[in-house]
């Protein structure tokens, strides 16, 4: 099967070794993995701040990349929430309705992609310590992947996982949020690093960097010793 | 009162809320207590989504023949003796209801809870034409004694804890005993109950208005409005224009919606409807009864696409279900209609001039939406109303504007994105120590202060896989 990396801005500039992990679990369970270079950003920083017309900029640039793609996969439920929305905001467009609808298709998050695309439970990997997990919103209430998730790190060998208190609330990221409204946002992300202590986890997973980043960066701030990985970063292991 | 509350800004309100560690504490509970008991009530009916989709689809409905439905309520109730006017202003609806107490030589109002009497100040205007007003829900009274406005479209004192209302009752009306809340609320009984029976004028809001009966029905926990409707002569009661069912069916199910949303419960204690003045061949009801129409922006909101948050049934489920209002409270959105259905809604029935941050105090996190009893798409809304601050209102900060069309131009040029993802290391190197920025330039400092921010990798993906592919080859 051959599918398309998304890597996700944040992933790309921040954090490659999630795309590199993605990359390769993809091949370990028989993909054929290629990386359209002309791809850039969803459009989803100006797009949730109101810039409607900006974010459209970089959508257009996304469908160009991915057009001769046959599925595209990207580690993040944020981004891929974002590729979902294309048919609502490219509604109408004549040049550009149908682009939209197809990228929109053929688009899934990372473990959406293994577990109810390809019927992938367990990727084979092994996993040495306590792990909890926070479900990210977009990743669940807009794409609406809670299980897949759950399912692969359930299969990975070692691992020992503990809930995470509470783990549906906001982490307090929001994108631009947590720049416009740090105020607001250093009270949401402190309780939830609080949830994190509580579980006595090493280490906190996740699907999306933005939280990710958050959330780990509140914890070296604060000192606390809990480690941050993607969940690409686990299934490769 | 009318929507708007207080003068403070919008960040020294925030900075208010963040410090009232006792507010804090008690919305955070009860938000615990809201949300668990509002998913048990949701569970226990087995098939909550269907459920959802009939009231928002009964919701649809009845905003798309809003014309007809309210002729049909106008015409019902007037055909069972009632008085029914329609207020296109927050100042017509008062100066009617004014009027009506005038003639009728009416001195004391009762009242029981009306989000809508708060919207459009009714009570300050009663007072100033001479009347005694007193607010019968418990919530309610306690904050008419201490002159503070609703935090909660439902439990509107919820940010007060007994200590305080004990020390209200004693400075207003000389309660001497303990903050016991079985003491409290016997006083509070004891007090009202005179002014129960020494009231001319009753007035209560409207849950829901049946276009087919011309019936007002009323849902509540405390039966305080049981007394509103029953012991004055005169009656009134105010709706927003958009509180209507087509029919007793259509009540059933969105009464079922508001109260396992509102507060977890199958049924609250009262669900009381009334039709109309006592008939000749009736033993109760009023001898004259009112119903004011509130429109006050309302139908401005109709045929856009906001028109959505017409359905809204204020349970307050969004509220409870937002972490931005758990950590600012009510009272940071300066409006009476507070968390994530009043950052939708007061920007549209009191324009963005003092409320363009509203539709930012959310993350967008859809906690809110999620918790809908009829699927409103209060997160979109939100992103709607930011289109509107940045496009049309053109009130967006300068700086964000000059980087977000900084933004277009990145994200649709593949070769300028890819030279940043080969570049951010180096560019912020001069605030990178231990992989970490404590301290950043600029705008990053909104995260920086909180935060820290990684430094990015130290090999770009793209390099990765350009020797990897290489490697494949060879
Ligand atoms: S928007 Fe929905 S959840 Fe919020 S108060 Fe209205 S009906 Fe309830």
């Amino acid at each position: 099967m051959k599918v398309s990396l998304f890597i996700t801005c944040l992933c790309d500039i921040m954090s490659s070794d999630v795309g590199k992990d993605t990359v390769e679990i993809l091949e370990k369970v028989g993909c054929e993995v290629d990386f359209p270079e002309l791809q850039t950003c969803c459009g989803q920083p100006a797009y949730n701040s109101g810039y409607l017309k900006e974010s459209k900029e970089s959508m257009k640039q996304m469908m160009r990349a991915f057009k001769d793609s046959e599925y595209v996969v990207g580690p993040s439920g944020s981004c891929v929430a974002m590729l979902h929305e294309y048919p609502h905001i490219f509604k109408g467009d004549p040049e550009w309705e149908e682009a939209a609808n197809d990228l929109a298709g053929k688009s899934y998050e990372l473990t959406q992609f293994l577990v109810d695309v390809l019927g992938v439970t367990d990727v084979g990997s092994k996993f040495k310590g306590t792990v909890t997990y926070h479900p990210s919103c977009h990743m669940t209430r807009l794409l609406g992947v809670k299980d897949a998730p759950m399912t692969l790190l359930e299969n990975v060998k070692g691992l020992e996982f503990v809930e995470l208190p509470v783990k549906e609330d906001c982490c307090g990221f929001g994108g631009t949020f947590a720049v416009k409204n740090p105020v607001i946002s250093e009270q949401m992300v402190q309780e939830k690093t609080e949830h994190v202590t509580e579980t006595g986890a090493e280490y906190l997973v996740g699907g999306d960097m933005g939280c990710l980043m958050n959330i780990g960066g509140r914890m070296t701030r604060n000192g606390q010793p809990v480690k941050v990985l993607h969940i690409a970063n686990i299934l490769n292991q | 009162m009318s929507i708007r509350i207080g003068t403070n800004s919008f960040e020294q309100r925030i900075q208010e809320g963040i410090k009232n560690d006792f507010m804090r504490g008690a919305v955070s509970s009860a938000q615990g207590r809201f949300r668990s008991g509002r998913l048990k009530a949701a569970e226990e009916l087995g098939n909550w989504e269907d459920w959802r989709t009939l009231g928002e689809e009964i919701r649809n409905h009845t905003m798309e023949n809003l014309d007809y439905y309210l002729q049909q309520l106008s015409d019902q109730v007037s055909k069972r003796g009632g008085n029914v006017f329609f207020a296109e202003t927050a100042e017509e609806a008062n100066e009617y209801i004014q009027n009506v107490i005038k003639n009728k030589n009416g001195k004391k109002v009762v009242k029981s809870k009306s989000m809508v009497t708060e919207e459009i100040g009714l009570n300050k205007a009663l007072e100033e034409a001479g009347s005694e007003v007193v607010e019968t829900d418990l919530g309610e009274w306690i904050l008419q004694l201490d002159e503070d406005p609703p935090s909660h479209i439902v439990t509107p004192a919820l940010h007060k804890n007994k200590e305080q209302i004990r020390e209200t009752f004693a400075a207003k009306k000389g309660y001497d005993k303990t903050d016991k809340p079985e003491e409290l609320a016997l006083f509070a009984r004891e007090q009202l109950r005179k002014d129960f029976l020494s009231a001319d004028i009753g007035i209560t809001g409207c849950n829901f208005a049946v276009a087919e009966s011309g019936a007002v029905t009323l849902v509540t926990n405390e039966g305080n409005a049981r007394l509103v409707t029953s012991l004055p002569d005169t009656q009134i009661s105010v709706m927003g224009m958009e509180r209507l069912v087509p029919t007793w069916e259509d009540l059933e199910v969105l009464v079922s919606l508001l109260t396992r949303s509102a507060v977890g419960q199958k049924l609250t204690s009262y669900v009381t409807s009334l039709t109309g003045t006592r008939l000749e061949d009736e033993v109760d009801g009023p001898e004259e009864f009112h119903l004011v129409i509130v429109d006050n922006g309302r139908s401005k909101i109709l045929g856009t696409e906001f028109q959505s948050a017409l359905h809204c049934i204020r349970c307050a489920a969004c509220i409870n279900a937002c972490p931005v209002y758990r950590h600012v409270g009510g009272h940071s959105y300066g409006s009476i209609y507070p968390g994530p259905i009043g950052a939708v809604l007061t920007p549209l029935l009191d324009g963005y001039e003092d409320h363009k941050e509203l539709p930012y105090a959310s993350t967008l996190c859809a906690a809110c939406t999620e918790a809908c009893p009829v699927k409103i798409p209060l997160h979109e809304h939100l992103i709607r109303h930011r289109q509107i601050i940045v496009e049309k209102e053109n009130k967006a900060p300068k700086g964000e504007k000059l980087a977000m069309k900084g933004f277009a131009k990145w994200g649709s040029s593949p070769a300028a994105y890819k030279m940043s993802t080969k570049m951010a290391r180096t560019a912020l190197k001069p605030w990178t120590k231990d992989e970490k920025i404590e301290n950043g330039p600029g705008p990053m400092k909104g995260w920086t202060n909180v935060r820290d921010f990684p430094a990015p990798s130290k090999q770009s993906f793209r390099s990765w896989y350009k020797t990897r592919k290489k490697g494949d080859e060879s």
